[in-house]
């Protein structure tokens, strides 16, 4: 069971972690990769595909991010498909913390109130700056609007055993946060290399108090694996049974297809359960998918294929 | 649709052509068995007959023998050892090409899920074929003995659980180490037998060097005893291994037998647990079940028997079980009726004696024979569904204390086919590993298999290995 | 006046120790000119019952002790029977009428198949185990173990050479085993047993009945505690018995026509097939 006692310090903290049961690399690729054969036809198609695009957290994180371009995906977040009003909006959009106000504001102008924003903080992607960098950067992302905080952990600090490091930073983040906004917590899994660290790293942010735990960057490859998310699903699932509480979990990078996303919810439903398929425990950071998603839709609904021709560029 | 089902996605059964009827593949032609008689195979999802196959009446033997060992003498034997192997190769790519067709059809005949034939079954097949073709020309290498010569004709009977695979452990090795064959696949799975047949065809095999005889246990007792085999090979249950046995015990005929087991999957405290309860999974509802290596008893240690058991339980509630054919059907159709029914009278003896019961809720189709995933909780080694082997998706939980008890109670059985065991801790893999009495373990992984591997038991599972170099020994003399 | 020599009395090797037969019958043995000799015992079937208890408790630390201590044990063998090779060389002459050449160079012959075999101890798993070369991530490797306790019918065509070989090849891998000697010739498989009973093997690993096979045939073949049976010294008829009653267990049964043979140690290991995954 979880008590205060197995926070209370780095070495109780690091008594509890290795008291977590180790994960077989091969088992549990075995494991995703049987999943992935599942085959999702017909009206659970249609079904996957809309749930998809609600979980989408559209994201533009470069370097030559524009006002411009961040109205364009706010645009494509609220009506992903112009043609087509059915289409539900996405899950949120994802910028760095200099566009999180610019977001908010356009999103409100176009009727996008209910489309939340995600900023990126912590010294994102590195996470390599002092506390106090870290503080003010998710102190300015919250003041510019965003209602969700995806911070990156310290991953130098997690590899050299400086758990307790990583659980107060999180914590501290987690404390700017308060009520205003939902915090997710990235942990970069393809620097941190193991299925073994992928479960540690779960337990101590969803001990920390993360809302979310969240894969990658979307910076370095290989990001959200079906594996590596079938972990964090395990994760999320297991301290549900111990604490009563329900963590999201959001994979982010290299999930493009309609294919990818509907293995990414298999995995969802097999793993964690179908209370997690919800926008509130499951989001998928992507940009690319979301037109990917929309051609599969038009596919289901016209009995053709489509064309990029017919999806916006956003 | 407003939650996230999987809707049916049914395999097209179009793409196999059964035969309404199907005669006996002797000396490289199918012929109606002599008197006419034949029987019906079914779909066990179904109910519905899928063909009408020939009874080989003792003539038809008779002939399939006359033609092996006429093939074995006039062209096999004079067959060197590398154009054999391309033989192989040839069999392993036809098959590889025709796999849908052999997968759909297998499920068809068998009512395992499609996944497993078409992911298991048919590409290990093809993959034996493959392995054993490489070993033809290789013998004097393999350290069998100086000058290993084939045996002759080998009878051969295989069960229905793994029917083309089953076929492929035995016709292999038997034509790589150039000896000619006669088979006889299980009465209620005929259909990739016979399938195979066209495939010897296809591959320009010599006649006679292949030959498939369907019937049922008379058939095969016919040929067990025939005076022309030199050599029989035999997978099926223990009760009909010890009876071949004794019927070849005052003779020189050559005898393997892969047989049946109690396998014992062990977890210990220390193990992977999310990837154990997948290994349990796999032991024992792979293929219904119906496996003779199923991890059939699972021994949790007693500190985390209640979280597996409730772990298992919910993994257990995501199997879907219903048509074979659905790509997402976990669990298939009971192979025959008669298989049901044993099920049922086992599983109700462990109801009578004590043990708990559990199976998730799920719907089965109304025609066709079915069982639930079924655990059975608090069983002791006195109870029989910890001793006789159900040979179907039913679990026997039994708890030990420390690794020294979990062995005792392994290995207390008279079978020694298959053990699992389950720790993050290497020396105790290989002292566990060390102890069981058992010809395979599978260690943090079950039911895995490979042409490569060898595969066969201690104790009353059988005599012999198949597969691997230790395999090629059953069908080869050597001085001793 | 002639001195009376002092007789040895043959008794059974059960156990580590030297019992009279439970049934307290023995036999006649006579020499090949027709003097008699000893009266051997005659085992009963309860003799045999108690010899594969004794098998089957010493076989589990047998086999877990090192090869290398066990090749030692066979070697030692080798030294105390040199060690009493003259006695080994009038047995055989007085009791079967072999020339002192024919016996010298059996007895000789029989102390280098115990060296043979000893030597056989650590390398068989090498030669008859594996890696397999599996096609995924896993890493899967076999090898021989010993089957567990069998009986050996010792054949009675060279009696010492071939109880020694075939002794030699079983117990090389680990198993225990109870040796029915050859009818006609039970004296030297007593004297053996003195040698084993003073070399450093443990109790239990070897034991020796004598008296008639046929009698014990089917107890043999029928005894579900037997994992495997050496049938060399059995007629056909006999070997077939054991056979049949052989198959409740599925006992594996042998018969070899070579003494010194790899085929010996082959027959009686169960190759172990293990998997593990290779991963992080």
């Amino acid at each position: 069971m979880i008590s205060d006692e197995l926070v209370r310090d780095e070495a109780s903290l690091k008594r509890f972690l290795r008291t977590l049961s180790p994960v077989d690399q091969v088992g549990v690729e075995s494991r995703a990769a049987s999943l992935a054969t599942r085959s999702i036809k017909n009206a659970s198609k249609n079904f996957a595909i809309d749930l998809a695009i609600r979980m989408v957290d559209l994201t533009t994180l470069e370097g030559a991010d524009t006002p411009g371009k961040v109205r364009a995906i706010c645009n494509k977040a609220v009506r992903p498909d112009p043609t087509d009003p059915t289409v539900p909006h996405v899950g949120a959009v994802c910028v760095y913390n200099d566009m999180a106000a610019i977001a908010r504001q356009h999103l409100d102008s176009i009727g996008g109130q209910d489309v939340p924003v995600a900023a990126v903080s912590t010294a994102f992607p590195s996470g390599r700056a002092s506390q106090e960098v870290k503080i003010r950067d998710t102190q300015d992302a919250l003041d510019a609007g965003a209602s969700e905080i995806d911070m990156v952990i310290d991953r130098g600090a997690f590899l050299a055993g400086r758990y307790g490091e990583v659980f107060d930073e999180i914590a501290l983040i987690k404390s700017l946060c308060g009520e205003k906004a939902h915090l997710k917590v990235i942990f970069e899994t393809g620097e941190l290399v193991t299925y073994d660290n992928v479960r540690k790293v779960s337990y101590l942010a969803m001990l920390a108090g993360a809302d979310f735990i969240k894969t990658s960057t979307g910076k370095v490859a290989p990001a959200a694996t079906p594996p590596v998310v079938l972990v964090m699903l395990e994760a999320v699932r297991d301290f549900h049974m111990m604490t009563g509480k329900r963590i999201g979990v959001k994979p982010a990078g290299g999930i493009r297809t309609t294919k990818d996303a509907i293995k990414q919810l298999v995995l969802v439903n097999e793993i964690a359960g179908e209370e997690w398929l919800t926008p509130s425990l499951f989001r998928i950071g992507a940009s690319a998918l979301l037109n990917d998603l929309l051609m599969q839709r038009m596919k289901m609904r016209d009995g053709h294929y489509s064309s990029g021709n017919y999806v916006t560029l956003d | 649709m407003t939650k996230f089902e999987y809707s049916p996605a049914p395999e097209s059964t179009a793409i196999v052509d059964i035969k309404s009827e199907y005669g006996l593949f002797i000396n490289g032609k199918f012929v109606a068995p002599q008197g006419g008689k034949i029987f019906l195979t079914i779909n066990p999802a179904t109910e519905k007959a899928l063909a009408k196959i020939g009874y080989a009446s003792d003539s038809d033997v008779d002939k399939a023998v006359t033609a092996a060992t006429e093939a074995f003498k006039k062209t096999w034997s004079k067959t060197s050892a590398t154009e054999r192997g391309k033989y192989l190769y040839r069999i392993a790519r036809i098959l590889q090409e025709r796999a849908r067709e052999f997968s759909v059809l297998e499920s068809m005949d068998n009512g395992k899920p499609i996944k497993e034939s078409r992911d298991v079954d048919i590409p290990l097949a093809a993959a034996h074929f493959f392995y054993h073709a490489g070993w033809a020309d290789k013998l004097d290498f393999a350290g069998l003995g100086a000058n290993p010569k084939p045996h002759g004709v080998v009878g051969q009977i295989i069960p229905w659980n793994f029917p083309l695979l089953m076929l492929a452990w035995k016709v292999a090795p038997a034509l790589a180490t150039g000896n000619t064959v006669v088979l006889k696949p299980a009465e209620t799975t005929s259909l990739t037998a016979l399938l195979f047949a066209e495939v010897c065809q296809q591959a320009g095999l010599p006649a006679g060097v292949v030959n498939i005889i369907t019937g049922d246990g008379a058939t095969g007792a016919y040929l067990v005893n025939h005076p022309g085999i030199q050599k029989i090979a035999f997978t099926g249950s223990t009760e009909v291994g010890k009876g071949i046995a004794r019927a070849l015990s005052g003779t020189n005929k050559a005898l393997t037998l892969e047989l049946g087991g109690k396998g014992a999957n062990i977890v210990y405290d220390d193990a992977a647990i999310d990837e154990a309860v997948e290994g349990i999974v796999s032991g024992i509802f792979f293929n219904q079940g119906h496996v003779c290596c199923a991890g059939s008893r699972l021994l949790l240690q007693e500190n985390i028997a209640e979280e597996v058991t409730e772990k298992l339980k919910r993994r257990m509630a995501l199997i879907r079980v219903g048509d074979p054919l659905d790509k997402n059907t976990d669990l298939g159709a009971i192979n025959s009726k008669a298989q049901l029914e044993k099920i049922q009278e086992l599983t109700a003896s462990g109801d009578v004696e004590g043990a708990e019961r559990w199976s998730p809720e799920c719907a089965l189709p109304g025609v066709g024979f079915w069982f639930k995933p079924t655990i059975f909780s608090g069983v002791t080694q006195a109870h029989r569904i910890a001793r006789e082997e159900i040979f179907g998706p039913v679990l026997s939980i039994i708890t030990f204390r420390t690794p020294q008890e979990a062995i005792e109670k392994a290995n207390n059985t008279p079978f020694g086919l298959s053990a699992g065991i389950w720790t993050d801790k290497g020396s105790k893999i290989l002292w566990s590993a060390q102890r069981l009495k058992a010809g395979v373990i599978w260690a943090n992984t079950f039911n895995k298999f490979d042409p490569a591997s060898p595969f066969g038991g201690y104790k009353e599972s059988g005599w012999g290995r198949e597969g691997g170099r230790h395999g090629l020994a059953a069908y080869v003399k050597v001085a001793k | 006046m002639t001195r009376i020599d002092v007789l040895k009395s043959y008794k059974l090797f059960i156990n580590g120790a030297f019992p009279r037969g439970e049934s307290g019958r023995v036999y006649e043995v006579r020499d090949s000119q027709g003097k008699f000799l000893a009266n051997p015992c005659q085992a009963s079937r309860k003799d045999l019952r108690e010899a594969v208890l004794a098998a089957r408790t010493a076989q589990s630390g047998w086999v877990n002790s090192t090869a290398y201590l066990r090749g030692q044990i066979l070697y030692r063998a080798a030294e105390m029977m040199q060690g009493r090779m003259s006695e080994f060389v009038d047995a055989l002459v007085a009791n079967e009428g072999k020339t002192s050449k024919a016996a010298n160079d059996e007895v000789t012959e029989a102390i280098d198949t115990w060296v043979w075999y000893a030597g056989w101890c650590d390398k068989i798993s090498t030669i008859a185990g594996s890696t397999n070369q599996v096609s995924g991530p896993y890493y899967n490797f076999t090898i021989p173990e010993a089957v567990g306790v069998v009986t050996i019918f010792a054949d009675s065509k060279f009696t010492l050479l071939s109880l020694v070989s075939s002794i030699g090849a079983v117990i090389s891998t680990g198993n225990s085993c109870i040796v029915i000697a050859a009818e006609k010739a039970p004296l030297t498989a007593i004297t053996l047993a003195e040698v084993l009973g003073t070399s450093d093997l443990p109790a239990g690993v070897v034991n020796i009945l004598t008296g008639k096979s046929a009698e014990l045939v089917s107890w043999v073949g029928s005894h579900m505690d037997i994992d495997a049976v050496d049938v060399s010294g059995l007629s056909k008829k006999s070997e077939a018995e054991v056979r049949l009653a052989g198959a409740d267990n599925l006992k594996r049964v042998h018969r070899f026509a070579e003494i010194k043979s790899p085929a010996r140690i082959l027959s009686f290991v169960e190759s172990k097939t293990v998997w593990h995954p290779i991963g992080v």
